[in-house]
């Protein structure tokens, strides 16, 4: 497949630059373009790498000229708030862990700069992602350490067929070399792994300004109040550390999130096999890799970017995914993605609204408890 | 999409306007001499003749006197230099208020925004009407609130946008009514209008070279005698001590060279590329009906390279995309923050809404445009307005 018309969307990372590199040489017809994801961009990194500063608008632009190929600056910062920022803090509110590179994927980049690469006469966005489209099928990247798609299997076989992920094949030291050989200035800027929108990296505070103080109580699994929060949303499912709950367990063993309870904003901690879970209730499913699971289907799950992948059962019911795992998990936070795969194959996504161990309920809505074990 | 980009097509003299020939030659060829026009060697003498020649030429092409010429490194620096230099002469007790329109350049518009949140003035934002053009009855009522108080009026000759030329000297007569210093941004005006300082009545004027066919990195403020701003750079007291900084000699050379061969064609160029942007406007409004031409009627009033157009439910950026795609380079004509395309200040100063200022875009023609420019302009417009619509619905 050449001669295509690729709009390459340039971070101002090593990544999207060598992938867009690569477009032109498989014989495309290349257009960078740079998201402007803050409306206040910083001119400099400050903390955790943000990929939206002046200095990364500028890596990407530089990248642009040593490649030879036009580059556009879109402006795509209100759609970034309201899709993926606001969606954040939201989905915190409510007590549930969400993922914004996921998010931004399946509403900003594959969504909104797609709709509009399409409709300006372009064929397809092209990104630095790993991953591989094998057949119109999502797999993972070669290089098992910077495997992306975790954070794309959100992603309709549509959206996939106007999806280009270039260095899915490549290890990424490989892509450093191959930049560096290509003369791009930006081989040997670290890579970013903090949320883009939290630029000093911290999340807890980030919330804290956007939620506001939200105290309620830390509970044991007996129910008895050993302690007092500012606010659920700076916990997570698995978190161990910062719970500052004074008074030490009975059997002095650490203690977990197992729960948070939005409405009374009611955080229950325990002992980590309290964390175990083995039945998940997941959300809006997209099928990337062939027909919805109607009979229950033997694959592998992950339930989070660069988490283990465990053995399962899955079938679909009614418009949830239903998932029911071989041996129990840890630290299964709602809000993340449950994605499916054979072998290295994406089936498809789901978003985790509910999880269970075994019989006993530890960690669901009430209305998702009553879902009957098949 | 297609992409001829063999062929340039450059729609974008407001920008920048190629160099002319005789400009880029006495460059070169002053580039490779030496001398410091300040020093009293014969290096130095034979530096400083070039440059008070190049001061004669530059005096002669815009009606003033060699001696109120001051060189600076552009339009930005001369406005800066003129804007805050008269309002710190001036400034004086209750005397602390800087009139301007809405619709200048940033080099005026963001440096009376510094002078009111760091140096205590009062801006007072004169009001345009829906072709940009301020009324001199406007600047009369705003000096009468409080002549006194009143520092200085900045009133660009021209704007970058939309092309409204300014009554420029009735607004400076007004000014003086009231013995109030009148600056004007002439940088668009220079190359296409008969801009003549003392005729004007302007105390203040600034020219740059690179919108005449000269280099970027040089200009000048036009003073009148014993208008002396403070200086913004201070330094070794070149030029009057208003502006210190070694002279660049080979810059200060191709500028008047440019200025020169500028003013003696400027009348017949006007004409021609005036006929030739009309056309543009035709060719366009026949192929997108619904486009809405911003600014004042081709005519006096509207500079004669300057055509600026409002296409209803498109974004500007993918229509400068789409035609640089095609080869043809024009300008959504507003700021950039990390190239991200702001709603134009002069649209919005003129009434316009939102949407309509992002989805307008900029034509200038120059001293290089032809009628080829102008056809394949037309050629494609419509389509590319097609698709960028296409893109905006989404």
């Amino acid at each position: 497949m050449s001669g295509l018309r690729v709009l390459a969307a340039m971070s101002g990372g090593v990544d999207s630059a060598t992938a867009a590199a690569r477009a032109v040489d498989a014989g495309h017809e290349v257009t960078g373009v740079h998201l402007a994801l803050s409306s206040n961009p910083s001119s400099y990194r400050t903390g955790a790498r943000g990929c939206c500063t002046l200095e990364d608008a500028r890596d990407a632009r530089r990248a642009a000229d040593v490649i030879g190929i036009p580059f556009y600056v879109w402006d795509m910062a209100e759609r970034f708030h309201r899709d993926v920022v606001e969606d954040f803090v939201a989905e915190y509110a409510v007590g549930r862990t969400p993922n914004p590179c996921l998010r931004c994927n399946e509403k900003i980049k594959f969504a909104a700069v797609l709709d509009r690469a399409l409709a300006l006469g372009f064929d397809a966005v092209c990104t630095g992602h790993y991953a591989r489209i094998c057949d119109g099928v999502l797999r993972r990247a070669v290089d098992p350490g910077k495997d992306q798609s975790y954070v794309l299997a959100v992603l309709t076989s549509d959206q996939l067929s106007h999806a280009m992920f270039p260095l899915g094949d490549t290890p990424k030291a490989q892509v450093r070399a191959e930049a560096a050989r290509r003369g791009l200035a930006v081989a040997d800027k670290p890579d970013s792994h903090d949320v883009c929108f939290i630029a000093d990296g911290d999340t807890k505070g980030f919330l804290a300004r956007h939620l506001g103080p939200a105290p309620g109580q830390i509970v044991d699994t007996s129910g008895a109040v050993i302690g007092e929060h500012e606010g659920a949303y700076a916990f997570t499912v698995g978190q161990r550390r910062g719970l500052r709950v004074g008074t030490p367990a009975d059997d002095g063993r650490p203690r977990y999130v197992l729960d948070i309870e939005p409405v009374t904003r009611t955080v229950t901690v325990g002992p980590a096999e309290g964390l175990e879970i083995t039945e998940i209730t997941a959300d809006r499913p997209v099928w990337t890799g062939g027909r919805p699971p109607l009979d229950p289907r033997d694959c592998l799950v992950q339930l989070r970017a660069h988490g283990d992948v465990h053995a399962c059962t899955a079938w679909l019911e009614a418009d949830a995914l239903r998932i029911r795992l071989r041996r129990p998990a840890r630290g299964v936070a709602k809000g993340q993605a449950a994605v499916l795969y054979d072998g290295d194959t994406v089936l498809g996504s789901a978003t985790i609204g509910a999880t269970f161990a075994g019989a006993s309920v530890v960690n669901a809505a009430a209305s998702a408890a009553e879902v009957p074990l098949p | 999409m297609s992409s001829h980009r063999t062929n340039p097509v450059y729609l974008d003299h407001a920008a920048t306007t190629p160099m002319r020939p005789e400009a880029i030659a006495a460059m070169t060829e002053e580039l490779a001499r030496l001398g410091n026009p300040s020093s009293l060697h014969a290096a130095g003498r034979r530096a400083r003749r070039v440059v008070e020649e190049s001061r004669e030429q530059l005096a002669e092409v815009f009606g003033t006197r060699p001696s109120e010429v001051v060189f600076t490194s552009g339009g930005t620096e001369a406005d800066n230099l003129a804007v805050k230099g008269l309002y710190w002469a001036r400034r004086d007790g209750s005397r602390r208020r800087v009139l301007t329109t809405s619709v200048e350049h940033h080099a005026v518009l963001d440096s009376v925004r510094w002078l009111e949140e760091a140096q205590g003035a009062e801006a007072v934002w004169l009001v345009v009407g829906d072709d940009g053009a301020v009324r001199p009855d406007a600047l009369r009522a705003a000096i009468a609130q409080a002549p006194d108080q009143v520092a200085v009026v900045s009133v660009m000759w021209a704007n970058n946008e939309v092309g409204t030329v300014q009554p420029v000297s009735e607004l400076a007569a007004v000014a003086h009514e009231y013995g109030v210093p009148f600056h004007t941004d002439a940088v668009q005006a220079a190359a296409q209008l008969p801009v003549d300082f003392a005729a004007s009545g302007a105390d203040a004027l600034t020219v740059t070279g690179h919108k005449l066919g000269g280099p970027v990195g040089i200009g000048a403020l036009i003073l009148a005698r014993g208008v002396t701003p403070v200086p913004v750079l201070h330094g070794g007291g070149q030029e009057r001590d208003i502006r210190s900084g070694t002279l660049d000699t080979p810059a200060i050379r191709a500028f008047a060279v440019a200025a020169a061969v500028c003013g003696k064609h400027r009348a017949d160029e006007a004409e021609r590329v005036a006929a030739l942007r009309d056309d543009l406007v035709r060719q366009v409004l026949a192929a997108v009906p619904d486009a809405v031409l911003n600014g004042p009627p081709p005519g006096p009033d509207r500079l004669p390279g300057n055509a600026h157009f409002s296409f209803p439910g498109c974004e500007g950026d993918a229509l400068l995309m789409l035609l640089d795609a095609n080869g043809i380079a024009c300008s959504t004509g507003s700021a950039c923050t990390a190239g991200v395309a702001e709603p134009s200040h002069v649209l919005l100063a003129m009434g316009a809404d939102e949407s309509r200022a992002r989805g307008s875009l900029r034509f200038s023609l120059g001293h290089t445009s032809t009628q080829q420019d102008v056809d394949a302009l037309g050629l494609v417009i419509r389509e590319v307005v097609d698709r960028a619509r296409r893109a905006a619905a989404r």
